[in-house]
């Protein structure tokens, strides 16, 4: 680069800024790289925040489980990262009380356990639950109510465990890592790891459950977790907070979706105010580029002078972008400050660099096309101002834009199915809306030789310049549509997703119930004025065969897939599927078929590798039942409703031998009705997932609130987009209104016109948004997140009516300057 | 025909200029012949749409020629590409135009550096601040155009012509906006400069006045060249 050229775009860009051509291009932009990385910074903190979260269920922040202790060198080497660590075993023995032996689930924790989340304990059944930072000291035992019940015995008794005798010192509430094992029929013992030696349970050939509980510092967390992903055996298993269990990973991952959709639909309609504003740009150079051309300029000289131009100014904008991202989250933070507490983790430099890369992408990809038409520009243009202005390459353009779009779209969307969806969409939009706009515009010419007066000059006016109506009418379009989607997204997708979980959603499961007992029960939960709950059969069997392949846990490198080869599945026979099922392939029986088929769901066929048509053969009862598998299911696990990975017609399972389960909601003043449940009941247990729904409905909560908080930025890129509309507008019809001022047409009569052109706009942009809003609200809600979507009449009200009074208000009141002021200021500015 | 190289500085064989319109062929110029000598200074007259201002692009290279030959400071335009007829402007061409086509964005004196830096002139301020001074307008350096009158606008612009110090200035209708009083001293102005720097001038006006300062006259009709007495 020569002296000469950094002088002259130094120039140039500080003349450009004082003059204001940029600041429309400068505010999209700093919109832009504000919303990715107020997002960005956002995100990167929730996220790691809803982890630790979802590390409160597994009481660290990582955990590495196996049939044997983790090696001595995982441990030093979370040690010398700096990680808190404490192991724990698990494994099922006896305890012995005054009325016998009782089969419980042992835990011996070493301390600091828990690493991340409280125990809970009671002192007596009558006494006030509190709040505990570590687990028993050596010698004591603390144990769920039930052993207490089972036992019947009391705090500070003795019980047998293996050959020690340890003091029941509490009762144990709450475990942040119960989560997991929730199904577990067995009460729990916790235990000091200090005292299991002593009990002579544990031999190198016990069937104990190891785990390695791991906390610290979020990156120290994340390196560690890479560096061990790469030498984890296949008998290891890495667990995070988001593997921890589905209820809560089915959560996380629908508010990380939610907030990078809205995210990328602010790029969307922050990138159409950038190509907007860029063309508005351009026009404004064309004289210069003929002088300097005219002056001796190589073309190659300008190109060079213009990029550096824009690239400086897009360094600038984003990095100013990146400190109202920065200052963005902060407020939300802050807001939210009562949620995270102290406990949410500060933001790295990545989103920033992300920011800064995302306005230079978006920038160059909308800005520089626009650009290339000013090479076009000839010199004569200096001598003759009847040349016009050359138009840049359609195609180049629209590549230009496409290929940025899709590389920003596929880059943030950290998930391709959600941006090959969200391209797909906005391809078939533009397409449309185009296609659309064409259409209403040969309409509304129509309708102008029909008419008279403002509404003639209007209508024509609107009809006349077909290509400029459909680039203001889709820019107009996308802004509504930003608003519109704001509605749907922000009031009628999110209050759907927080329906999901109303405040009647069922906290406590009753498992184990006999076949006669489940009349009585039914009769016993209605006397007591609960909901009459579904029950369900419930079968055990153990997976054999996929076709004529026998299911062997080794054959599976993935531990999931290996555990669950290994384990016993619950299966269970229906007519119909469970209201929160979505068949993903295949179809649902007729009822009462008699044909065998089984109906799987969707992520256990992916682990399994189980295919649409596959004959499964379980083991059950004693013999095999063989049946194609004729559905695959989505099962929404975070709706607390029962579910189960297998299901078969009535016809199949139906005469097999099973227990039954069911989910019901147990308002606390009705928890007085447990013990006479339990006293009636005996074989019945009773799982309580009170405190699980409280944890997955916070992060449902406070991803309504974070997504709504980034929606805000759409609405600003709406608006903007709509603000350059409107200011493109203004240069093409400033001559025409200094002319038509000067033949004498009146003001009210050009203001008329005004106002019919802009409310015809406003009218159409308004019913194509809402056509799209309402598609594209359906897609999401149906197809991305597997909610229930419901017709929206007062979106399309407020969509064209709305749109139509806005845009008529905005852009004659934008342009009303125009007509005050004296003809000849306005031809002469119109140059 | 050959051409001296520092004699002629701008000259044209046989020129034609024909554009095609949705009536057919429209023909500008047709077989026209011109030789503009060093430091000479010649004017075309000529009716609305005779063709002066597309005889002056053709001259200046900014456009190109149906038929014919154009050479520019020697230099043969046909073979030359845009790029290659920008650079061979740069700094041997200057240009005053009726609307005076400043930089709105730039002040009077960056104005006058633009055509310095474009050429990567070593002493681009010095030379810049000098031909501002030489039209008198020193302290209107830091001024934006809309601060300006027409007349200092003008003037601003033959600053910026003059600055390189070009071989030859192309000027169409430099005084065509603006009043007598100002007219007059921006033709004093034009030619003043034009005899201290020995650069040719090549202006196309309607001003009788202004054409008899020139040391040629020429009449442009029905596309072709005839000298004036």
């Amino acid at each position: 680069m020569t002296p000469s050229t950094w002088r002259i775009t130094r120039r140039l860009l500080r003349q450009d800024w004082r003059s204001g051509e940029l600041y429309l291009l400068g505010a999209a932009l700093i919109l832009t790289v504000a919303a990715i990385t107020a997002v960005g910074f956002f995100t990167d903190r929730i996220e790691t925040g809803m982890i630790r979260q979802g590390g409160e269920l597994i009481a660290a922040d990582l955990a590495v489980d196996g049939s044997s202790p983790a090696p001595a060198d995982y441990l030093e080497e979370a040690t010398r990262r700096g990680l808190v660590r404490a192991r724990t075993q698990e494994f099922p023995s006896v305890v012995m009380g005054r009325e016998g032996p009782q089969l419980v689930q042992v835990k011996a924790a070493e301390a600091p356990y828990p690493l991340r989340g409280r125990l809970r304990v009671h002192d007596g059944f009558s006494a006030e639950e509190r709040t505990v930072e570590q687990g028993p000291p050596p010698g004591q035992v603390w144990v769920e109510a039930r052993l207490l019940r089972l036992l019947g015995a009391q705090i500070g008794e003795e019980v047998g465990l293996g050959e020690s005798r340890l003091r029941i010192g509490a009762i144990l509430s709450y475990e942040p890592d119960r989560g997991g094992n929730v199904f577990q029929l067995a009460p729990r013992v916790l235990l000091n790891a200090a005292d299991l030696p002593a009990t002579g349970l544990v031999g190198p050939a016990s069937r104990v459950k190891h785990r390695l509980l791991l906390a610290g510092d979020i990156g120290a967390v994340d390196a560690y977790s890479t560096w061990l992903k790469s030498r984890l055996p296949v008998n290891l298993t890495l667990v995070d907070g988001r593997t921890a269990r589905p209820e809560f990973e089915s959560a996380l991952n629908r508010a990380s979706r939610f907030l990078h959709l809205a995210t990328l639909v602010t790029l969307l309609v922050a990138g159409s105010a950038i190509a907007l504003a860029s063309r508005r740009l351009v026009e404004r150079q064309i004289d210069a580029v003929a002088i300097m051309r005219c002056l001796g300029a190589p073309r190659h000289l300008l190109m060079r002078v213009f990029v550096l131009r824009l690239a400086l100014f897009g360094l600038g904008a984003s990095l100013v972008g990146c400190l109202f991202g920065w200052l963005g989250q902060l407020g939300l933070v802050a807001t939210l400050a009562d949620w995270f507490g102290a406990n949410l983790p500060p933001a790295s430099w990545r989103p920033a660099l992300v920011g800064v890369a995302t306005g230079m992408i978006a920038l160059l990809g909308f800005a520089v096309p626009p650009l290339l038409q000013l090479t076009q520009v000839s010199p004569l243009r200096a001598l003759r101002r009847d040349l016009g202005t050359p138009r840049a390459s359609a195609t180049v353009a629209v590549l230009g834009a496409v290929a940025a779009l899709a590389l920003l779209i596929l880059w943030q969307a950290r998930d391709p199915d959600l941006a090959w969806k969200l391209l797909g969409g906005v391809a078939l939009t533009v397409g449309t809306l185009v296609v659309s706009v064409l259409a209403l515009v040969r309409l509304a010419r129509g309708l102008a030789g029909r008419t008279r007066g403002v509404w003639r000059l209007g209508l024509a006016a609107l009809t006349r310049r077909p290509t400029f109506a459909v680039l203001q009418i889709a820019g107009f379009g996308l802004g509504i549509l930003a608003l519109l989607l704001l509605a749907v997204v922000r009031v009628d997708l999110l209050k759907t997703w927080q329906a999901g979980l109303p405040p009647g959603t069922p906290n406590h499961f009753l498992i184990n119930i006999q076949p006669q007992e489940v009349e009585p029960l039914r009769a016993f939960l209605r006397a007591q004025g609960i909901a009459q709950p579904d029950l369900f059969p419930m079968i055990r069997g153990r997976l054999v065969r996929i076709n004529d392949r026998l299911v062997k846990p080794s054959d599976y490198q993935n531990p999931r897939a290996e555990g669950l080869a290994a384990r016993e599945f619950n299966l269970s026979f229906a007519d119909r599927p469970q209201t929160d099922n979505r068949i993903t392939a295949g179809q649902w029986w007729p009822a009462g078929t008699t044909e065998p088929a089984f109906s799987v769901e969707k992520g256990l066929a992916e682990t399994l590798n189980i295919k649409l048509g596959d004959r499964l053969t379980f083991f059950v009862s004693g013999h095999e039942v063989t049946a194609p598998v004729t559905s695959l299911r989505e099962v929404r696990w975070d709706s607390f409703n029962v579910n189960f990975f297998v299901v078969s017609p009535p016809a199949l399972l139906g005469a097999e031998s099973a227990t039954y389960i069911t989910s019901i909601h147990l308002p606390h003043e009705r928890e007085a009705m447990i013990p006479e449940l339990v006293r009636r009941f005996p074989s019945v247990t009773l799982l309580n997932v009170d405190a699980l729904l409280k944890q997955v409905r916070a992060v449902v909560d406070r991803g309504v609130l974070a997504v709504e908080y980034v929606f805000l930025f759409t609405l600003a890129a709406g608006v903007l987009v709509m603000f350059a509309g409107i200011q493109a507008s203004l240069a093409e019809r400033r001559t025409e209104h200094g002319i038509l001022r000067t033949l004498g047409a009146g003001r009210r009569a050009l203001l008329g016109s005004l106002a019919v052109e802009f409310t015809a706009t406003g009218l159409l942009a308004g019913l194509l948004a809402s056509i799209f809003a309402e598609l594209t609200g359906w897609l999401l809600a149906e197809r991305l997140f597997g909610l229930q979507f419901g017709f929206n009449p007062g979106l399309w009200l407020t969509g064209v009516l709305g749109s139509g009074l806005l845009i008529g208000l905005a852009g004659t009141l934008a342009t009303y300057p125009l007509l005050i002021r004296p003809p000849l200021q306005t031809l002469r500015q119109a140059g | 025909m050959t051409v001296n190289p520092v004699a002629v500085v701008a000259s044209a064989q046989g020129l034609g200029k024909h554009v095609t319109g949705p009536s057919g062929t429209l023909t500008i110029l047709e077989g026209l012949d011109l030789q503009v000598q060093a430091g000479e200074a010649v004017a075309i007259l000529g009716a609305s749409g005779s063709g002066k201002s597309t005889l002056l692009g053709l001259l200046a290279g900014l456009d190109s020629a149906s038929c014919g030959e154009v050479w520019l400071c020697g230099q043969q335009l046909r073979g030359l590409n845009e790029d290659g007829r920008a650079e061979l402007r740069a700094g041997r061409v200057g240009f005053v135009f009726q609307s005076f086509q400043l930089l709105p964005t730039l002040t009077a004196l960056e104005n006058v550096l633009l055509p310095l830096e474009l050429t990567g002139n070593e002493d681009a301020a010095s030379r810049a601040d000098e031909a501002l001074e030489r039209v008198g307008l020193t302290p209107r350096a830091g001024h934006y155009p809309r601060q300006l009158s027409g007349g200092e606008q003008q003037r601003v612009a033959i600053a910026r012509a003059y600055a390189p110090r070009p071989a030859v200035l192309f000027a169409d209708e430099p005084t065509g906006n603006l009043d007598e009083a100002t007219g007059e001293h921006i033709i004093d102005l034009l030619l003043d400069l034009r005899a201290e720097s020995g650069a040719a001038l090549v202006l196309v006006t309607h001003d009788a006045r202004l054409a008899e300062r020139c040391d040629r006259r020429l009449r442009m009709h029905d596309g072709a060249l005839e000298a004036m007495a």
